[in-house]
């Protein structure tokens, strides 16, 4: 298995690594047992991701997609951010290994998570998902 | 990178073969090709080969010259005696005693086994990755035909008691295997005085080359061929023999075996002064597999919060070959089953790390790791949200 110049790029020099203080939504998803968890802090100030920051727990397809995806959704809209798909995160970085794709997909539902947890903290419907409907066992796709 | 080097801590994947041995192997490339199953005199000299090989092999082990059969290779070596084993003896019984830490060529052989009507006992072992000899005991039913349990463990290194299990067997009259792949020049090994039925090693281990291998058969066990047709091997293996490989076996075991106890205490002391350091400069470290009874160069701990796929991409930027059991190396689901038979959780047993000690490594080798590792992994718990919550106190 080999990732590609843009994978590796990423999980040597990842972007925006932390925490935020005063995050408005937090989107923590994964398992410590399955090898891989993500989590995603959000600073939404009018409708606009501000600020975006992540830790993660897994391998370097999982610390890669989670630095592709935090710079993807990055001063973009709320509703750009919602839209963004593991897809497009895979895509940033040239490819990901087959058996790599769950670490995409976990780095979608984090930022979905994070963005419901600020949707509900103000008072709005959660929006729906694939990954609300049940089908959030990302490792589903490899066993 | 400055000062980077490249340090190899992986000899238990496999190891470079030594010059003295590619010398050896040479000529039978190119000069002294003949086939030994020709009868004209020029092919005489690969059989005379062959044979001074397998008297090394026997050397090595206290066996007898015609006890060796070379093969291409340790998982043929596992999945003949077993097979073999099975098929020969089931008008016997048909019932095979294992544990859960062994190689995969040994499982999957006896996994498939059982799609074949046999049975399998998979014993537990300790959370050193010790076999419990009374449990082995109570395992042994009348209709056990063979015991197969592996002399020292790949990724931990627990080494197994051999001799006790073989009297055990011995006793009962059941036919026992070892799997010694690692163990050969890092224990002493006496087939006869352990009470080994079979054993199977693999050359790429202890510096020769990689495809070749053998397995001991003592004499009087009854097996099948697994490989059939011509009459190599005398009639117990076919295949036109892998003449350098066999070459190259037998002077690599005879240098392995010359000087066991002088080899061990070289590479333990570099092992012993890398593990030191790992666990005086990295907390929250879990050493993994026994403390005394394990192969001198291994070292296999596991770091808590990280996983152990990011760590070796990290060690390859610094030039370091290592392995892991995490599951994400090798895209399955679960962790190594070695470490989860000694009882880790997933998420401890995603963050190990293995670290194997051989002829290639120095002081300087061991300093540079122990200046680079701890580092890294600073630099992924930094990462994790585990580590976070651990330091947050709120786990």
């Amino acid at each position: 298995m080999e990732y590609s110049d843009k994978v590796m790029e990423h999980f040597m020099n990842p972007r925006n690594v932390g925490e935020i203080s005063d995050a408005n939504g937090i989107g923590e998803v994964g398992n410590p047992k399955c090898g891989d968890m993500m989590k995603i802090y959000l600073k939404i100030e009018d409708n606009i991701i501000k600020d975006v920051k992540f830790k993660t727990f897994g391998c370097g397809a999982a610390i890669a997609s989670s630095s592709m995806a935090t710079e993807l959704i990055k001063g973009k809209t709320v509703e750009e951010a919602w839209n963004l798909t593991n897809k497009a995160v895979a895509e940033a970085l040239d490819g990901l290994p087959a058996v790599k794709m769950h670490c995409s997909i976990l780095a979608e539902e984090a930022i979905h998570k994070a963005i419901n947890d600020y949707r509900i903290k103000n008072g709005l419907e959660p929006w729906e998902d694939k990954f609300s409907k049940g089908d959030h066992d990302h490792h589903e796709h490899h066993e | 990178m400055e000062g980077k080097r490249f340090v190899y801590m992986d000899h238990a994947a496999t190891t470079y073969v030594k010059k003295e041995v590619l010398e050896e192997m040479l000529p039978y490339f190119t000069e002294n090709f003949g086939n030994p199953s020709s009868v004209y005199t020029f092919a005489r000299k690969s059989k005379r080969a062959i044979e001074d090989a397998r008297e090394k092999v026997a050397k090595a082990l206290n066996a007898l010259p015609d006890e060796i059969f070379f093969t291409g290779g340790g998982s043929e070596a596992d999945n003949w005696a077993i097979k073999g084993v099975a098929f020969a003896n089931k008008d016997k019984g048909n019932h095979i005693i294992t544990t859960k830490i062994e190689h995969h060529a040994v499982l999957h052989a006896c996994e498939y086994l059982e799609k074949h009507g046999f049975e399998v006992t998979y014993l537990d072992v300790d959370e050193y990755g010790m076999v419990d000899l009374d449990e082995l005991k109570r395992a042994i039913t009348d209709k056990t035909i063979l015991i197969t349990i592996m002399f020292a463990n790949n990724e931990i290194g627990t080494i197994q008691p051999i001799a006790e299990i073989g009297k055990i067997a011995r006793e009962k009259g059941i036919i026992f295997h070892t799997d010694a792949v690692q163990a050969i020049g890092n224990v002493k090994i006496d087939v006869k005085e352990m009470n080994i039925d079979l054993l199977s090693l693999a050359a790429h281990k202890f510096y020769g080359p990689k495809g070749v291998g053998a397995l001991y058969i003592r004499k009087g066990v009854k097996i099948d061929n697994l490989i059939h047709g011509g009459g190599q091997e005398r009639r117990r293996r076919a295949g036109t023999e892998n003449l350098p490989g066999i070459v190259g076996l037998g002077k690599a075991i005879e240098l392995a075996t010359e000087d066991i106890d002088g080899h061990n205490e070289k590479i333990r002391k570099l092992r012993d002064r890398l593990l030191n350091g790992i666990m005086e400069k990295i907390p929250y470290t879990k050493l993994n597999g026994h403390p005394e009874r394990r192969l001198p160069g291994n070292i296999n701990v596991s770091f808590r919060f990280i996983e152990g796929e990011s760590l070796l991409l990290l060690l390859d930027q610094f030039g370091i070959c290592a392995s892991t059991g995490s599951a994400c190396s090798s895209g399955s689901l679960d962790p190594s089953h070695v470490l989860l038979a000694i009882g880790l959780p997933h998420e401890i047993a995603h963050g190990s790390l293995r670290l194997s000690l051989g002829d290639m490594n120095t002081e300087e080798d061991v300093d540079y790791v122990l200046s680079v590792l701890p580092n890294i992994v600073q630099r992924l718990r930094e990462m994790s949200p585990l580590y976070e919550k651990f330091m947050k106190g709120e786990k």
